[in-house]
């Protein structure tokens, strides 16, 4: 089991993955939105995606869980 | 004169703001989102009224509160500062409504120039060239991939309503225009409600030079010599200077020229900027005009020793300028570095608490800063959080003090662009005036 973390705080933007979706190692999961700035968060192992931990709009902080991986 | 004024704005540009006004004898109103609670200008200003929550939506560009915040505290005129709604011609119209001086043009002039494409067609009338492109907004992405052929790829993608480099981007091909083109007019309608997009051609090795103009209420203007703003990352400038190291007599007096021909056409009044490109030809093209003070203003102040808020204080209450285009200094040179709180190498936003902060200080050093230590630098806005200003009898000598005090800098807690900065203002490049606005770009590259 692993967690996308968030990398610094910000609001999420967008959420690009779905439970259920495979992902890749380094694919783009969510985009966070800093200071003005989009932000992608990848994932840094493949998997599967088993439950989506923000919604859109949601303000993380750094550290925060944003997508629960299964591999 | 104004006896009381409200900043509606935060940060470094609402403390600049703040100390002309006190220097003037007008009493401050500043406003702060829960965010800036703590705020330097908000413990500053002589009154302070909150606003609302941290997001700008529900603060900063709430119309609104800011309305209403200045009706109770008996504020005579905003001042909007930069950013925020600084170009909103409805709040510029409100304020009017409701019998408060808006510090700045005319509704009509901030609508002329708001939209891109309207002020390409205003500018060409004015006699002024422009990049070439497609004229007026296009319709959809076949007639972008169509007209771009015809121009020539590369060509720049742009929003007509955007700014701050959002839903602008400059594409190589006909496929990568045709990605490009939904997802930046999706970003400019979800930014400024508005997703109508234009192309231009990429002018090639350009800098990005810009003319500040004063107009007064009585049909006079000015022209306060220009400032080069080529290095920028993400179309956000980072190091600006003035005078330009590549513009001489004859292009500057051209270039001052075509800024207020612009400036009359539209009836325009107080401070303003006039962006343009520049070609290794030494060509201008009109960008773009900002109806408002330039985050990097104080460049120009340092040269000509004029206070712009000083001159944007009186221009609005009706005072004429009283001093000709001769009159104006150009003295020395000056160089700005915006200091931003993020990663230098990866160069992205880096929020946190400031731990410790010391401001360099010296002969032509000058700081405008909105934070200190203890300070939390928040993701709610944006991450530029001082500016360091050198001046010197010439440009060595302006670069050698900014060195100085780029060495001298410190910020603890949180990351930023100081070791870009330094090496920026270091380099071979940057000292031989080769400034293109793709030097960041080929920074990266090396």
């Amino acid at each position: 089991m692993a967690t996308v973390q968030a990398s610094m705080a910000g609001i999420v933007l967008r959420v690009l993955v779905q439970p259920g979706d495979r992902v890749e190692a380094g694919q783009d999961v969510v985009v966070l939105e800093s200071m003005k700035m989009e932000v992608p968060i990848p994932a840094e192992g493949a998997g599967v995606v088993a439950e989506v931990l923000v919604n859109e709009g949601d303000f993380v902080n750094e550290g925060d869980d944003l997508v629960r991986l299964e591999s | 004169m104004f006896r009381k004024v409200l900043i509606a704005n935060r940060g470094e540009i609402a403390r600049r703001i703040l100390r002309t006004c006190r220097r003037l004898g007008i009493a401050t109103v500043a406003v702060y989102s829960d965010a800036d609670e703590k705020a330097l200008h908000v413990r500053e200003a002589d009154e302070a009224v909150r606003i609302g929550e941290a997001p700008v939506a529900k603060s900063y560009l709430n119309i609104e509160a800011i309305l209403r915040a200045a009706e109770e505290t008996g504020a005579e005129a905003i001042h909007p500062g930069y950013g925020l709604l600084s170009e909103n011609a409805d709040f510029a119209r409100a304020a009017m409504e409701r019998g408060i001086r808006f510090i700045g043009p005319s509704p009509e002039a901030i609508a002329a120039m708001g939209s891109k494409v309207a002020a390409r067609e205003t500018v060409k009338r004015a006699g002024v060239p422009v990049v070439p492109g497609s004229e007026g907004a296009v319709a959809s992405v076949d007639e972008a991939a169509r007209i771009a052929a015809e121009i020539g790829y590369p060509v720049m993608l742009k929003a007509s309503y955007g700014g701050g480099g959002i839903g602008m981007q400059v594409v190589h091909s006909e496929e990568e225009l045709r990605k490009a083109f939904a997802s930046n007019s999706a970003r400019a309608k979800a930014y400024f409600g508005n997703g109508e997009m234009f192309l231009e051609k990429r002018v090639q090795r350009p800098r990005h030079v810009e003319i500040q103009v004063l107009c007064d209420g009585h049909g006079h203007g000015v022209y306060l010599w220009e400032r080069e703003c080529s290095i920028q990352r993400r179309h956000q400038k980072v190091v600006e200077e003035a005078p330009s190291p590549f513009v001489d007599e004859a292009l500057r007096r051209d270039m001052g020229e075509a800024a207020l021909a612009i400036c009359r056409a539209i009836g325009y009044e107080n401070a303003g900027t006039l962006e343009f490109l520049v070609d290794e030809e030494k060509h201008f093209y009109f960008l773009e005009m900002n109806t408002r003070l330039q985050v990097e203003h104080p460049v120009t102040e340092m040269i000509t020793g004029l206070d712009l808020v000083e001159w944007q204080l009186r221009i609005a209450a009706g005072e004429p300028l009283g001093f000709e285009q001769g009159d104006i200094r150009r003295d020395g040179h000056a160089i700005e570095c915006r200091v931003y709180a993020e990663d230098p190498e990866r160069m992205l936003p880096s929020p946190g608490t400031i731990a410790r902060m010391v401001l360099p200080e010296g002969e032509g050093i000058r700081n405008d800063v909105g934070v200190e230590a203890g300070s939390e630098i928040t993701p709610f806005y944006d991450p530029m959080i001082g500016k360091l200003i050198a001046h010197g009898r010439d440009r060595a000598e302006a670069i050698a003090r900014m060195k100085q005090a780029l060495d001298a800098y410190v910020i603890e807690g949180i990351r930023s662009n100081l070791p870009l900065l330094r090496a920026i203002v270091a380099s071979d490049r940057f000292a031989a005036g080769d400034t293109t606005t793709d030097f960041l770009e080929s920074w990266g590259k090396r």
